[in-house]
């Protein structure tokens, strides 16, 4: 089991021809992902990677029943491709796009209310469920299966995790990445209550920044819901109020927003909080044999 | 994007938002001729920089005669002016925005944001004008009204309305109020916005609703759909080697410590900044490279690192997912070699094509300092720095 995506997955790719779509395609279906077809809006009819690529993603869905869309359109299209996707009745759509304009995604969120699709992104580096399906750009050979859940807004630091407890053995249930924008589509609750209500996830370690409640707002909902161990982390303790820092949603607008105010939060509500983003992998080890 | 005052009052204006009449000046003289113009008995000459409490640093004065416009204006333009949201240095000041005094009965406060939480443009307002409302909302929260709107209908009258009861904009001023926020919302909305705030918005004269100050930010990944927009950007408000990082498609900030970082991924560079703090070591600079770095934007990282003469040693963190270690390797030994780099640099890098990497830093034959994993690779330029220091003494 997992969550969000697994060998059962119908995956087309959005901006299917495009070089990153591409490269990353060729990668995803070496890791076993079930990659049916693709969407490049004016090349329907075509095939690219063995596979058809269709014009609209309503045709790619009644051709292919794809359940799963990666998105790989460059951002200024990228809330246009969503909405398609969401009509479409995708049910997972990944949005790897980083800079979607922010009123853009108001809007997305918006047309979501009465539709079941989940979105997760934008600005992430996808989801993996290790050797089953991976719909992303993360490097997969640092990935193992196992019964870890992941959960980050930055990539590189998702794999900076997952490369820890990896080295100790400890392989992953699945790993989202919910990006780094201010409006993304899924939040903290949403995955923590997937992987809360998958058999095969034993923990979960969940990796947050500055900025914003959602880590907050996940360590609350947690007490009251999870019955999981949490591992947690927040980066940017050194970086100082009023600045962007690279992520549009890491900036400290408020006290509650500091790295250390969150990770204080998160420690009185029950979450396991590493300090030092190296101890990650050995924080897990020592939860799981607790 | 943050864009100065009398631009944003210039934008507000040309969507119904009533300002008062006003011109910006670069010279004394010309501030002299836009008293003329614009005709009265009473003006304010207030300094264009993009920061807030201008008043309490001198940056906002009145006159009483066209020679006293002059005389403020000589006085704050060319000056730096200090308030409690620039730097100690304080900032250039370039231009003055001329305008009529008010004669002000009653001051609000009236802003548009973005809420993370209810995702949805969300409109502020408060009867308590003309003060920082962050402290409003911190002494009294109930005095800040705060209204999501639905994107699919935008702002509509009855809301409008409802938030102009709420803060006492009630009577004859209750069209006007109602008006003004329906104009400002399609500004905000038009132009992808992500701030906008009126403070204050004041009753003036014969009962007449005005945007007395006024500042706009915008969404950088949106500004290039607006040619109108992109021309208020003011380069001489930003961070120079920000400027040139951005350039390079690098994302850069200046912090104040010693240690340069460069790092992919904006979650890794803050974890990397972290991890050297708790080894009681201070990053120089926020830096990251993005994805697909290629050998030439990482030697541009290089350049832009070391412009910062406080920079002693140079810590590069790649965890490699879309981007290639052989190609990071390829630009920092490049980097290395082309700009003479004394600074000792500390290695680590992980992910796609780790191993080519390694082979080629190992057969430049450069000091390297390689760590194997962020905890050493932090630990090895703090110690990288302490040896220096001992060097220095026994010199």
């Amino acid at each position: 089991m997992s969550v969000f995506i697994n060998k059962e997955s119908r995956v087309i790719y959005q901006g299917f021809t495009g070089q990153h779509a591409t490269f990353h395609a060729e990668e995803a279906i070496k890791h076993g992902t079930n990659i049916v077809g693709g969407v490049t809006p004016g090349k329907g009819g075509t095939t690219h990677l063995d596979r058809p690529v269709f014009d609209t993603v309503s045709d790619a869905v009644k051709e292919t029943g794809a359940n799963v869309s990666g998105i790989f359109v460059p951002p200024q299209f990228a809330a246009d491709a969503i909405l398609e996707a969401v009509e479409a009745g995708i049910k997972v759509i990944v949005v790897i796009a980083d800079g979607i304009p922010v009123q853009d995604m108001v809007k997305v969120k918006r047309y979501l209310i009465g539709h079941d699709s989940i979105i997760i992104g934008p600005n992430t580096a996808g989801v993996i469920t290790p050797n089953e399906c991976k719909v992303g750009i993360m490097p997969a050979n640092i990935y193992i299966p196992g019964r870890i859940g992941v959960v980050s807004r930055s990539g590189t630091l998702n794999y900076e995790a997952v490369a820890q407890m990896t080295a100790l053995g400890h392989g992953q249930s699945t790993s989202v990445g919910i990006g780094g924008d201010p409006i993304n589509g899924c939040n903290f609750v949403q995955v923590l209550d997937a992987f809360n209500n998958d058999p095969d996830t034993d923990a979960v370690v969940l990796i947050g920044e500055i900025g914003g409640t959602q880590e907050v707002d996940a360590a609350i909902w947690a007490k009251e819901n999870m019955n999981k161990p949490i591992i947690g982390f927040i980066a940017g303790v050194s970086a100082p109020p009023g600045r962007r820092m690279g992520h549009a949603g890491a900036i400290i607008s408020g006290e509650a927003d500091t790295a250390v105010a969150k990770m204080d939060r998160m420690e009185e509500l029950g979450i396991h909080v590493v300090r030092n983003p190296a101890d990650i992998g050995s924080t897990v080890d020592r939860v799981i044999k607790q | 994007m943050d864009i100065h005052e009398h631009q944003t009052k210039e934008l507000i204006k040309s969507y119904g938002v009533p300002v008062p009449e006003g011109r910006v000046a670069d010279s004394e003289t010309i501030a002299g001729m836009i008293a003329e113009e614009i005709g009265g008995d009473r003006w304010v000459i207030k300094a264009q920089i993009h920061a807030g409490g201008r008043g309490k640093g001198g940056g906002v004065q009145i006159a009483n005669s066209v020679e006293e416009v002059r005389k403020h204006a000589d006085c704050i333009i060319g000056s730096h002016l200090i308030t409690p949201q620039t730097s100690k240095e304080g900032k250039l000041v370039q231009r003055v925005l001329i305008e009529q005094a008010q004669d002000i009965k009653k001051e609000f406060y009236l802003g548009f944001v973005i809420d993370r939480t209810k995702q949805r443009i969300t409109v502020i307002a408060s009867a308590s004008g003309g003060m920082d409302i962050e402290e409003v909302a911190k002494a009294d929260p109930s005095k800040v009204i705060r209204e999501p709107v639905d994107p699919a209908i935008g702002l509509p009258e009855f809301q409008c309305r409802k938030i102009a009861a709420r803060i006492g904009l009630t009577g004859p001023l209750m069209p006007q109020a109602v008006k003004l926020m329906r104009a400002l919302y399609r500004c905000f909305r038009d132009k992808s916005a992500l701030m906008v705030e009126i403070n204050p918005l004041a009753i003036v004269g014969d009962n007449k609703l005005v945007a007395l100050d006024a500042k706009m930010s915008f969404d950088s990944n949106a500004v290039h759909r607006y040619a109108d927009i992109t021309n208020y950007r003011d380069f001489d408000e930003e961070d120079p080697k920000e400027v040139e990082a951005s350039g390079h498609g690098l994302n850069y900030i200046a912090l104040d410590g010693n240690v340069g970082c460069i790092v992919n991924g904006a979650g890794l560079a803050m974890a990397t900044m972290d991890a050297i703090a708790l080894h009681n070591g201070r990053p120089a600079n926020f830096l990251d490279v993005g994805g697909g770095a290629s050998p030439e934007k990482i030697a541009n990282a290089f350049h832009i690192v070391l412009k910062d003469p406080n920079v002693k040693v140079i810590l590069l963190n790649i965890f490699a997912g879309i981007n290639r270690c052989d190609w990071v390797a390829t630009g920092v030994v490049q980097a290395m070699k082309v700009q003479k780099i004394h600074e000792p640099v500390i290695v680590r890098l992980s992910g796609t094509n780790v191993e080519l990497g390694q082979k080629i830093l190992d057969e430049s034959g450069l000091p390297f300092i390689i760590a194997k994993d962020l905890d050493e690779a932090a630990r090895k330029s703090v110690e990288a720095l302490s040896t220096l220091k001992t060097k220095e003494a026994v010199a």
